[in-house]
């Protein structure tokens, strides 16, 4: 289309690249979600690793359903919260390709939590992004494992209570105790140097995996402006000032020997 | 030529069939009555170089094997009822996705948590598919534990050839059962070409598999090339096997263990001059309606021994078209009728019509 060349042209003007391993599709995301950015930052390490063509990723059932329209690579689909399940049968079976699951909180930390603690503790040697941002986004936004205590939801209409609710999972920390995880770390994508700190724990949870030293996953922190009920600007401020309390960034375990 | 022969309880010549059909990987998770299946292929697939895990849950089981089979590979899970519930859930993301994959149900007594004794009382949920959505599977019910290897192997090369997961429908007794078997047939394993599998976007466009088709008009074709998949396989899939029906005045038509144990009624009920034929469906779907239909038009009355309130009856009947009499006999629970038992259902049935 004429009009995307266009706008392909100016990109370049203005020095963006688009890294091979991003399709040309528009995104589906609301304006603002952090979807689009850890994407783009995959894409890019993958890129830089040269490991586009021998990478396999299983999408989740949630807002990032449809990553097989957004990364030029191979994706499986898996059913809700088996994610990591799937992961693990193409890895076993294909050892020498670079497998990665995408999932959101819904899918890892509610329905999945069963297949992410047992893929960590048989140390699969796959990655995992896990895309926090407290919230249900495909079904309308309801409460998430991760909503924070007081949130406001769909089906927390008077904010997340601890007696009748639960309380928020910290997944990096409820996986560090396992002998089989290897690295985890919690990164932002609220500012572009947390973007750049957040690309290289994907590039060194991606070179684990090309290592053999087995199970990583990088969890982050990511904004939702439609059902947090805010700005992008102002979900932005509440990744730094409100969800860094409840989960800290930072790199929860490393025993991969990298740097 | 004598074939070598070894002795075998079903369920591990169930895992070795799988072996001689090329499985690449295996996933499973203890239920009983199926724990010696997971324990032969605990060995014997590390022994070949092939994957094994004991999952944490039948639902990671399945969906291990949805990613071995995304890949491209041969993939296998097994369990009993309770399980198989759980693993619908992948078997319906596996039809849908055009997956191919095998999955033995050693059937037990249920509803619910049920007991560990032999049953047929997941007939329906075998041959209907078992899950959400608008699909069916392969399902194919031994009656011997050689009949076991074969329809494994089988399995695997129908759900290849059609892209659609395979199930085998065999009760507890088949699996605890030892009888002698033979490998010695089977040849080497020949699965097609894959080229819609995942292996990496390595000098060609990058490839997904999925379920998710949002526009109606999309999913609808998804829907119509199953059907015309299903219509392949009812046309050249169905297999059955029938015993003195050529002079039947009585047709009994069974599957599995109730098959084995109508023989031996039939049997008796001959010595007493009653002319009574078997018609014993092998492939459970697609189901060899047509023998029966041509059966309902010589035989008095059809009777069904089912080791389940009559499931398969509804198929028998289909097929009968309310042409004759279509009775049902059967223990549930976990108890299997003794040959008496399916002889005084024969004599009553005489009775009636």
């Amino acid at each position: 289309m004429p009009s995307e060349t266009a706008a392909k042209k100016s990109d370049k003007q203005r020095g963006y690249r688009r890294p091979h391993a991003l399709t040309d599709a528009v995104t589906h995301y609301c304006p603002g979600c952090g979807h689009g950015i850890i994407h783009r930052l995959l894409a890019e390490a993958m890129d830089e690793l040269g490991i586009r063509e021998k990478t396999i990723a299983v999408a989740p059932v949630g807002c990032a359903v449809l990553g097989y329209d957004y990364w030029r690579i191979d994706v499986s689909e898996a059913p809700h919260g088996r994610t990591p399940a799937v992961a693990t049968g193409i890895k076993r079976v294909q050892p020498d390709k670079i497998v990665f699951s995408y999932q959101g909180d819904g899918d890892l930390a509610a329905i999945g939590t069963a297949e992410i603690v047992h893929a960590a503790n048989r140390g699969e040697n796959i990655c995992v992004f896990f895309v926090n941002n407290t919230v249900y986004g495909m079904t309308g936004g309801q409460m998430a494992p991760t909503t924070l205590l007081a949130q406001q939801t769909q089906t927390t209409p008077g904010g997340r209570d601890q007696v009748v609710h639960g309380n928020p999972i910290r997944v990096c920390e409820l996986l560090e105790n396992l002998d089989g995880s290897t690295y985890l770390e919690r990164v932002t994508v609220s500012s572009p140097a947390n973007v750049r700190k957040a690309k290289r724990a994907a590039l060194k949870a991606f070179r684990t995996q090309m290592d053999g030293k087995g199970f990583s996953l990088v969890e982050f922190l990511s904004p939702c402006p439609t059902y947090w009920r805010m700005s992008a600007q102002k979900s932005i401020k509440h990744i730094d000032e409100v969800l860094v309390k409840v989960f800290p960034p930072g790199v929860i375990k490393d025993q991969t020997g990298q740097e | 030529m004598s074939a070598n022969k070894i002795l075998m309880t079903g369920n591990e010549a169930i895992g070795e069939a799988a072996i001689r059909a090329g499985v690449d990987a295996y996933f499973g998770y203890p239920i009983t009555p199926q724990n010696e299946l997971t324990a032969y292929m605990s060995h014997r697939m590390l022994e070949e170089g092939r994957v094994f895990i004991q999952s944490e849950s039948e639902l990671a089981a399945i969906n291990m094997v949805l990613g071995a089979a995304v890949s491209g590979k041969r993939a296998m899970t097994s369990s009993s009822s309770p399980g198989i519930s759980l693993k619908q859930e992948g078997i319906s993301y596996l039809a849908a996705m055009e997956l191919p994959a095998v999955i033995a149900n050693i059937v037990r007594g249920g509803p619910g948590l049920g007991n560990i004794a032999p049953a047929q009382s997941d007939y329906w949920q075998g041959t209907r598919g078992g899950g959400h959505g608008d699909y069916r599977t392969i399902c194919l019910g031994p009656s011997t534990v050689q009949e076991c290897v074969d329809l494994v192997y089988l399995a695997f090369d129908l759900s290849d050839k059609y892209r659609t997961p395979a199930v085998i429908l065999a009760d507890g007794r088949l699996g605890q059962m030892m009888e002698p078997v033979t490998f010695d047939h089977l040849g080497p394993p020949s699965p097609p070409e894959k080229p819609w599998a995942l292996t990496g976007a390595k000098g060609r466009e990058q490839q997904s598999i999925k379920s998710l088709f949002l526009d109606p008009d999309v999913l609808e074709e998804l829907n119509l090339r199953l059907a015309r998949t299903y219509e392949k396989i009812e046309q050249n899939e169905v297999r059955w096997d029938t015993l003195q029906m050529d002079d039947a005045e009585v047709c009994i038509v069974a599957y599995g263990t109730s098959a084995r144990v109508s023989k031996e009624a039939m049997r008796r009920a001959r010595d007493e001059g009653i002319k009574v034929g078997l018609i014993r469906p092998i492939s459970l779907w697609p189901y060899p309606y047509e023998p029966i239909r041509q059966a309902a038009e010589k035989v008095q009355f059809f009777l069904v021994p089912e080791m389940s309130m009559g499931q398969m009856i509804e198929d028998v009947r289909l097929a009968v078209e309310g042409k004759r009499p279509v009775y049902h006999t059967g223990r549930v629970g976990g108890n299997v009728s003794n040959p008496k038992e399916i002889l005084d259902a024969i004599r009553d049935c005489c009775e009636k019509v």
